[in-house]
């Protein structure tokens, strides 16, 4: 954990100085002259002429210059009378036990008409970075409910797995489903969840706060929200501030901390912005070439620590833009979490819910989680062989729309029953429905018992006389 | 020599005041004192990149200069490490500063309380040369660590005693003309230059790795550098890891440069506990780690590439075969991008400096089998296979291109493979290995006679698959002759039960090239077989009901120690059964 004032400047001034300096003001930015020595980080208070004060923080100092990034719009600053004040210090989230059951706004003040924290840790938001020597291995299977999720791939406490999805498909209720049902096995220990909530419209928040309230989990919840409505500059904010408090409920005070990041795409565009109005050269469209960097210390800060109890598990939303998973969005997600789980209007468009596309899908952390004494010895194979099964079937699918399902071979067709079932027996389940790992292993089974032994190559043989539920179906 | 900042935007300080300074020299920022390195001199100014967080620092800050190159410490101790990208033990910064990096901790390389045994093998009074080896040190059970002289010293040896000693202590000296060279267990080598080398020779021996579709397919030679490009999700890192289990190199350096901090923590917690295949002592024994995950400061990334490789170099020049793995060196491309962009320098394609395929060629460059710096000629070798992260799987762009350039075995990971859960999802018609040719002799006699002709008819095999796939599209699998779904059938076994093979299958993940020959010649003559028995009148859809088929798709768990009696068997059996189709 980032101790208290670990990153503050070594050479604080005594007092914060004020400045009337501002030389320009261009997008988010403001230009600060003959400023003697801004710290890189540094946060300032800007006194708008109206009495109105807003945040902002050192992006670049020179000397004699500071270019200030505003957390808020920039409408009513102006050049004559408005005032720049150093602080000397950097971002902090005052934390203490009473974070829990608060709202927030994206910049950690309270939204709730409740007071402010107050508490004599303030944490910075910006982390230092986890030690990969302290880091524990992820491995306790966590149960979501969902077949697709639990036996294809697997959750894991600590882990970070986003949600691609799209405009328009049900990734809400499917995180929402996740949050409700999420457990252990055989475990009483505390959780807490925390909700950032990056430019998404108020109506999808009140869902998000709905369903926690609907299940006595808010009192168990942080939220920072910073609306759709709201500057876009804070979210560049916001997620380290709840990433802040995870790590003190997690760390200090052994919490299992679920975190719910939504949309890391509005998150994206709004650093975007900044990049922009800084004139930097742009990356992959328009994106500056530091976004992989920058999620990396989002995304990085999920995990477990040797010797601490608690844990944080981040589950963040983004939509893909046009359905594209090439976006550098979703592209450079991938590349840092461990895993994702992709949302398909296909299924969806076939009134499949949740409409979860295993084969581009994936749980890197899977193999920790499962296998004997987790969740059960032929989960490996089952979830391989289901993996093979289900893509030979979509192969078939596609030819039998051309060459007509008499031109199989018997056990194509098979195949292409199998197909069929597991989405709609495996993969539609209800929104309340919660199955458990077994359920969910003996659905498999059912559909993998369809074909004999000797296209169950994935799994071993024992599993199969162990496990077949009935015998394969006769070659027609 | 100290300087003041003018100026601080994320990793990048500029500097005012620092006379005499020297491009990649390195310089303390800060009260704090974070390390960075001088990338650009402007007269009167010095751009540094900081391989920390430099949140805090202000213009006016004092700036100091070491008057040194960037450097690693190269001594027994290495092995075991885990080290961030500039060669920082990350396990010493934990037990002093906590589990989250503080900055500004400075911790050397190598314990130097450590005691080593010494045992003195060179003749006092003896003329000796660069990397004539002094002396040797059991660093582990498996690796005996030679000390040698260090490049660019050369006299005759004063003085050198056997005992036990710190890295740092003095076991000796060399009389030069310019007076007595102390000698130590340690020496320095600056990370950007390639150690010196008497002669690059070309590649003979094969990498074994235990991995079916690269030992049979696309082999890498020790020595040989090889790229694995292909989008998140398609099981590079999964191949990085399995090579660093299984290769046969004598040393592994595993660099992860930018990647996930939980799969540094698998590797970290699955390594000690897996056995060399050979020796059977602990994985660790033989692994260097270096750790630099994505949320790390972005400067040190592009750092940690250099020093991994410095680290291997070193050890061949001891005479071993090394192989680095470097997961990925497009984070390591990004780095230089993202660095290069902060300088404001004119960007080449795709915001890439227009130095990135210089840099890329000189790193592969510094692999190779070679005769090394001695006085004996020892050789040695290091292997680079570097992982490459396209955007969007995409292999057009300048990091893939740049690679594929200079690296000579290229394995395509292919997404579709990889969603279907074929790992590993290597796909055997865009893949290629440019040792095939330096490699057979070995294989000839190594191994078998008949092993390249096997792997050039499966190769076959494989592409005769595709091209039916495309009229079995048109008009169904049904219309195509009986020996055709014959050929379709063994691509099939050969793609299922030869090339797919699982990591986390406690037997499947390592197959030795012996039983590697003996799986595909049982799987290619039971397609001789079938072709046989077709001319006799049976049909496809007999022989594939055949029992023994499925004892062919199991194969992949016969184990290693009864390898020759089952495939007997196996083979024996098959004869039989088909033989007996052909005939009913």
């Amino acid at each position: 954990m980032a101790t208290k004032g670990a990153n503050a400047p070594k050479t604080p001034r005594d007092v914060p100085v004020d400045y009337r300096t501002i030389d320009r003001v261009s997008g988010p930015l403001i230009f600060v002259r003959d400023v003697a020595n801004a710290a890189y980080g540094e946060i300032v208070e800007i006194a708008l002429p109206n009495g109105e004060r807003r945040q902002g923080q050192v992006l670049d100092s020179r000397k004699g210059l500071a270019i200030v990034q505003v957390f808020g719009p920039t409408m009513g600053i102006n050049i004559e009378q408005t005032s720049v004040k150093f602080l000397g210090e950097v971002a902090t989230l005052a934390v203490s036990d009473e974070l829990l059951g608060r709202v927030f706004n994206g910049l950690g003040e309270p939204r709730d008409g409740g007071p402010k924290i107050v508490s004599d840790t303030r944490l910075e938001i910006v982390g230092n970075a986890m030690n990969p020597y302290s880091r524990e291995e992820p491995s306790e299977f966590i149960q979501t409910g969902i077949s697709t999720i639990d036996v294809n791939n697997t959750l894991v406490r600590g882990q970070k797995l986003p949600i691609f999805s799209a405009a328009g498909l049900p990734h809400n209720q499917i995180a929402a489903q996740i949050v409700r049902q999420a457990k252990l096995r055989d475990s009483t220990e505390g959780f807490a969840i925390v909700f950032a909530a990056m430019g998404i419209t108020s109506e999808e928040a009140n869902y998000f706060l709905r369903q926690f309230e609907s299940t006595g989990a808010l009192e168990r919840a942080v939220v920072f929200l910073n609306l759709s409505s709201d500057p876009s500059m804070e979210r560049v904010v916001t997620p380290r501030m709840a990433l802040t408090a995870a790590e003190f409920l997690a760390y200090e005070r052994n919490l299992h901390v679920l975190v719910i990041l939504t949309d890391m795409t509005s998150y994206c565009e709004a650093l975007r912005e900044v990049s922009a109005a800084r004139e930097e050269v742009p990356g992959r469209r328009g994106y500056p070439g530091y976004l992989y960097t920058d999620l990396a210390t989002l995304y990085e800060r999920a995990g477990k620590i040797h010797g601490r109890k608690g844990s944080i598990t981040q589950l963040p939303i983004l939509t893909m833009p046009a359905d594209d998973v090439t976006h550098p969005i979703p592209d450079l997600t991938g590349y840092i979490t461990e895993g994702q789980v992709y949302v398909s209007r296909e299924l969806q468009r076939k009134g499949i819910y949740p409409p979860i596309d295993v084969l581009p899908s994936l749980s890197r952390l899977m193999s920790l989680g499962i296998g004997k004494g987790r969740t059960r010895e032929d989960h490996r194979g089952v979830s391989d062989q289901l993996f093979a099964a289900y893509a030979t079937g979509k192969d078939q699918r596609a030819l039998s729309a051309i060459v007509g399902e008499e031109a199989l071979s018997a056990t194509d067709r098979i195949y292409l029953r199998a197909a069929d079932r597991y989405e709609k027996e495996f993969v539609n389940q209800r929104p309340d429905e919660d199955r458990t790992i077994d359920q969910s292993l003996a659905l498999a089974w059912d559909i993998l018992s369809d074909f004999p032994d000797s296209e169950l190559k994935r799994i071993r043989p024992e599993f199969i006389s162990q496990f077949r539920a009935h015998p394969p179906v006769a070659d027609s | 020599m100290a300087g003041v900042i003018a100026r601080v935007s994320g990793p990048v300080v500029i500097a005012e005041g620092l006379t005499n300074a020297k491009m990649y020299d390195v310089v303390r920022v800060g009260a704090l004192g974070l390390v960075g390195e001088i990338i650009r001199l402007v007269a009167g100014t010095a751009t540094v990149q900081v391989y920390e967080d430099t949140t805090g620092i202000r213009p006016g800050d004092p700036v100091e200069n070491t008057g040194q190159a960037l450097s690693v410490e190269l001594g027994p101790g290495l092995l075991k490490s885990i080290y961030d990208g500039v060669q920082r033990p990350l396990d010493v910064i934990q037990k002093s500063v906590g589990d989250f990096i503080t900055r500004g901790f400075s911790v050397p390389p190598l314990d130097p309380t450590t005691k080593w045994e010494f045992t003195a093998t060179a003749k006092v009074g003896s003329e000796v040369t660069p990397g004539a080896v002094l002396g040797t040190v059991q660093e582990t059970a498996l690796i005996l660590h030679k000390i040698m002289v260090p490049p660019g010293l050369r006299g005759t040896l004063k003085e050198l005693q056997s005992g036990t000693y710190t890295v740092h202590d003095p076991i000796g000296s060399v009389a030069t003309p310019n007076g007595a060279v102390p000698l130590a267990l340690s020496q320095k080598w600056v990370v950007r230059v390639a150690r010196p080398v008497a002669q690059k020779l070309p590649p003979q021996v094969p990498l074994i790795t235990g991995q079916r579709v690269i030992d049979s397919f696309f082999p890498v030679a020790k020595g040989g550098t090889a790229a694995i490009p292909g989008p998140f999700g398609s099981g590079k890192t999964v191949t990085q890891q399995q090579l660093a289990k299984w290769a046969d190199s004598d040393i592994v350096v595993y660099v992860g440069c930018g990647e996930r901090g939980n799969e540094m923590t698998e590797v970290l917690a699955t390594f000690p506990n897996l056995q060399d295949p050979k020796s059977k002592r602990p994985l660790m024994e033989r692994t260097i780690l270096i750790a630099n995950t994505s949320n790390m400061p972005v400067a040190a990334r592009e750092a940690s590439v250099y020093t991994g490789i410095t680290i291997a170099e070193y050890y061949r020049d001891m005479g071993y075969d090394v192989a680095l793995m470097a997961d990925s060196t497009s984070r390591w491309a990004e780095a230089m991008r993202e660095i290069s962009g902060r300088l404001e320098e004119m960007p080449g394609e795709e915001g890439y400096p227009a130095y990135l395929g210089r840099r890329i060629a000189e790193f592969y460059e510094r692999a190779g089998r070679v005769i090394t710096l001695s006085p004996e000629g020892r050789t040695g070798s290091v292997t680079v296979v570097g992982a490459v992260s396209p955007p969007g799987g995409d292999t057009s762009e300048p990091v893939s291109q740049n690679t594929l350039r200079v690296a000579r075995v290229f394995w395509a990971l292919d997404a579709s493979l990889a969603s279907r859960r074929h790992f590993p999802s290597i796909n055997w018609l865009q893949s290629y290995s440019l040792y095939l040719n330096d490699l057979e002799p070995w294989y000839r006699k190594e191994l078998s006679k008949e092993f390249v002709a096997l792997r050039q008819r499966a190769l076959e095999t494989l592409q005769k698959e595709s091209e039916l796939q495309e009229i079995v599209q048109l008009v169904g699998v049904d219309a195509l002759p009986e020996r055709e779904k014959a050929t379709l059938d063994v691509a099939r076994m050969l793609r299922e039960d030869y090339l797919q093979q699982s990591a986390f299958d406690e037997v499947d993940t390592y197959t030795s090239i012996q039983k590697q020959l003996r799986m595909l010649r049982a799987i290619l003559s039971f397609g001789d077989r079938e072709q046989d028995a077709i001319g006799k009148g049976a049909t496809v859809a007999q022989l594939q009901r055949l029992p023994v088929r499925t004892k062919l798709s199991r194969m992949k768990w016969i184990p290693e120690a009864d390898l020759k009696n089952q495939f007997d068997q196996l083979e024996a059996e098959m004869a039989e059964a088909v033989a007996s189709a052909g005939g009913a």
